[in-house]
């Protein structure tokens, strides 16, 4: 198991009297791939920018390799930042915004000279050199500011949304890239994004976060499959969600119905909330065959799936699948144990209120 | 057609410009070319002697001098102008527009109410030397003199270049100066490789809009230096005014206005050569 790099405790970042980070607890090891996952002002890039060193905490402990890192400096922190809007310095061509950090520490011209190469190489930006970087494409300033921090071999890259301005088709293609340039390079990755998808497609671990709180930390199949509660489960793909109840332990109640489930350790007959999964509702043509019965009241073609929302005597089902039943058929529903979750309920913090960074 | 409407609104600010500028340029140059009796168009002749005398030592040293002092005037105002624009532009927003009004307000007062202001300052029995006394300190004794007028320009036109630095200093991405810092730069570093680079241009356009009115300025080194160090624009104005020698004054101006061009042509360059080079690939 690879070691500790960076260990947050009870980090706390308020302003004017708004707690942005609420005493958060958070381990992550060398060469992880770690993602800060959640709504914007959820205080995932506060917490990015207070181990970058541009925010003071205002209570609480960063350590950096078992160190002290609360008063050190951002110049003196050996770690590098891709930020939001990349944040390239106009004034200079590629070659010199990926020397600059290099230039500052004194490293020899041959040395530098050796590593901006290298590292444009790896960026695929080779024989950009001499180009002004409002010249590129943002696809190609994004490698720049990556190409910017790496060349520094920093521990630890903090990428603040890197992806946020570009395109769909683009931002697809650099996610593979910038997994493939952390394996290759062997450093920790701090991601910060509201994207749910890239959050899965990438990461090591996945840390939601909502309202200054850490919601659930996971890896992606856990947070997927087995969200801790309603904001999670809601945030990280589409959901349905439904209020029952815990009779005892593998089974649970909605609806006036009696399900079987593979969760356990509630108290007798406790309040939860249950997430199934669109592609986990199967659909049987005989309605008598299916555990609910429901009628199909909206069809929509997805590409990969149909998305069909399902009516019950109670209430409305999101279902997934690659066979499509056409508006007005009355269709059976059911569902395997093992795609019901079982969540505690009551938790106040999973609002599902926005509020503005 | 909404093309051509829009020019034809133009046409009001043609003619005004062809009134107002073209035409009196063309009469100076007219006269700066000639010599004889002003009002007497059949009377003027054809002459490059009013040039010749702008070569006259005692002229070209009134030339000199102008432009000695508009420069250092420019250097003190942009000594003094860019920490004040930094300041301002680190302030809080909330107090920024406040300390922004302390450096604009001056401004808003005449030019020459101003210039009296610090004649009643700085003489030899003004404001200055009865407090210098009064805590035992030796007279000051800049006015009539060089230092007065150098002190004069630099509080008439320093708000000048402070505004352009304020602007560009304010418009720079505080991500940029974080991906410095980011990057191993500490403050020094950050603002000798990032800042004062991006804020060439706010420097450009301030020492431009501060040299230029002081190149030509007058009556500031008449009440402050005592008429002992004329300047060009006192020059050209007593050509017209007193001497009555428009030929003379008019190829005064033209060289002036020669030698502002120019001035700007080289300060523009420095301000474009990043885009030449943008350019060029």
């Amino acid at each position: 198991m690879n070691k500790n790099l960076i260990e947050l405790k009870n980090l706390t970042k308020r302003y004017n009297g708004m707690t942005a980070v609420d005493s958060i607890n958070l381990t992550i090891k060398e060469n992880e791939f770690v993602t800060l996952l959640g709504p914007s002002g959820c205080g995932k890039t506060t917490t990015l920018r207070m181990i970058g060193g541009f925010e003071d905490p205002d209570d609480g402990e960063i350590l950096f390799e078992g160190k002290l890192l609360n008063n050190v400096p951002a110049y003196k922190r050996n770690v590098n930042t891709v930020f939001q809007r990349y944040a390239l310095f106009t004034h200079m061509n590629v070659y010199e915004n990926v020397a600059f950090g290099l230039r500052i520490k004194k490293v020899s011209k041959s040395e530098i000279d050796r590593r901006v190469k290298r590292m444009l190489k790896m960026v695929d930006l080779e024989g950009f050199d001499k180009r002004y970087v409002d010249s590129l494409s943002g696809g190609q300033q994004q490698r720049v500011a990556i190409a910017r921090a790496l060349v520094n071999e920093p521990k630890v890259l903090l990428l603040d949304e890197p992806l946020g301005a570009l395109d769909l088709k683009l931002r697809k293609e650099m996610q593979i890239e910038l997994l493939d340039m952390q394996r290759s390079v062997g450093i920790t990755f701090i991601y910060v994004t509201h994207d749910q998808e890239e959050a899965l497609t990438m990461s090591d671990t996945i840390v939601v976060m909502n309202k200054g709180v850490i919601q659930q930390i996971g890896t992606p199949q856990d947070i997927y499959n087995e969200p801790t509660n309603r904001f999670v489960a809601d945030f990280i793909g589409e959901s349905n969600i439904i209020e029952g109840t815990m009779l005892e332990d593998f089974k649970v109640a909605f609806d006036g119905l009696l399900l079987d489930c593979v969760d356990k350790g509630f108290a007798p007959n406790e309040p939860v909330d249950i997430v199934i999964r669109p592609e986990d509702i199967r659909i049987v043509v005989n309605p008598d065959e299916g555990m609910i019965k429901g009628t199909v009241t909206s069809v929509v073609f997805k590409g990969v799936h149909y998305e069909m929302i399902i009516e019950s005597d109670t209430r409305e089902y999101l279902v997934q699948r690659t066979m499509m039943f056409p508006e007005g058929s009355v269709v059976g529903m059911n569902v395997q144990p093992a795609d019901i979750q079982v969540m505690k309920r009551g938790d106040v913090l999973c609002s599902e209120e926005e509020e503005e960074e | 057609m909404q093309r051509r409407g829009r020019g034809r609104i133009a046409y009001p600010y043609v003619v005004w410009m062809a009134i107002f500028i073209v035409v009196p340029l063309f009469l100076i140059l007219f006269y700066s070319l000639t010599e004889g009796d002003i009002h007497n168009i059949k009377d003027l002749k054809f002459s490059l002697n009013s040039y010749n005398r702008v070569l006259e030592p005692i002229y070209l040293k009134v030339i000199g001098n102008s432009f000695l002092l508009a420069g250092i005037s420019t250097l003190i105002c942009l000594i003094i102008g860019y920490p004040v624009a930094m300041i301002i532009a680190n302030t809080d927003i909330k107090y920024r527009n406040l300390l922004l009004m302390f450096f604009l307000v001056p401004i808003w007062m005449n030019f020459l109410l101003r210039t009296y202001a610090w004649m009643s300052l700085l003489s030899p029995n003004g404001l200055v030397n009865r407090f210098l006394l009064w805590i035992g300190l030796p007279k000051l004794e800049i006015m009539p003199g060089k230092g007065a007028v150098l002190l004069g320009m630099v509080y008439n036109f320093l708000p000048f270049m402070v505004l352009p630095i304020y602007t560009v200093l304010s418009k720079i991405d505080k991500h940029v100066i974080e991906a410095s810092n980011d990057l191993g730069g500490n403050s020094v570093t950050t603002f000798m490789r990032v800042i004062l680079p991006l804020s060439i241009p706010g420097i450009v356009s301030g020492i431009t809009m501060v040299f230029l009115p002081a190149v030509s300025t007058f009556v500031i080194s008449g009440l402050l230096g005592g008429g002992k160090t004329p300047l060009i624009g006192d020059l050209i104005e007593q050509q017209f005014l007193s001497s009555r020698n428009w030929h003379f004054g008019s190829s005064l101006s033209i060289i002036l206005m020669i030698m502002i061009l120019i001035s700007m042509a080289v300060m523009s360059r420095i301000d474009s050569s990043p885009e030449e080079e943008r350019r060029k690939i």
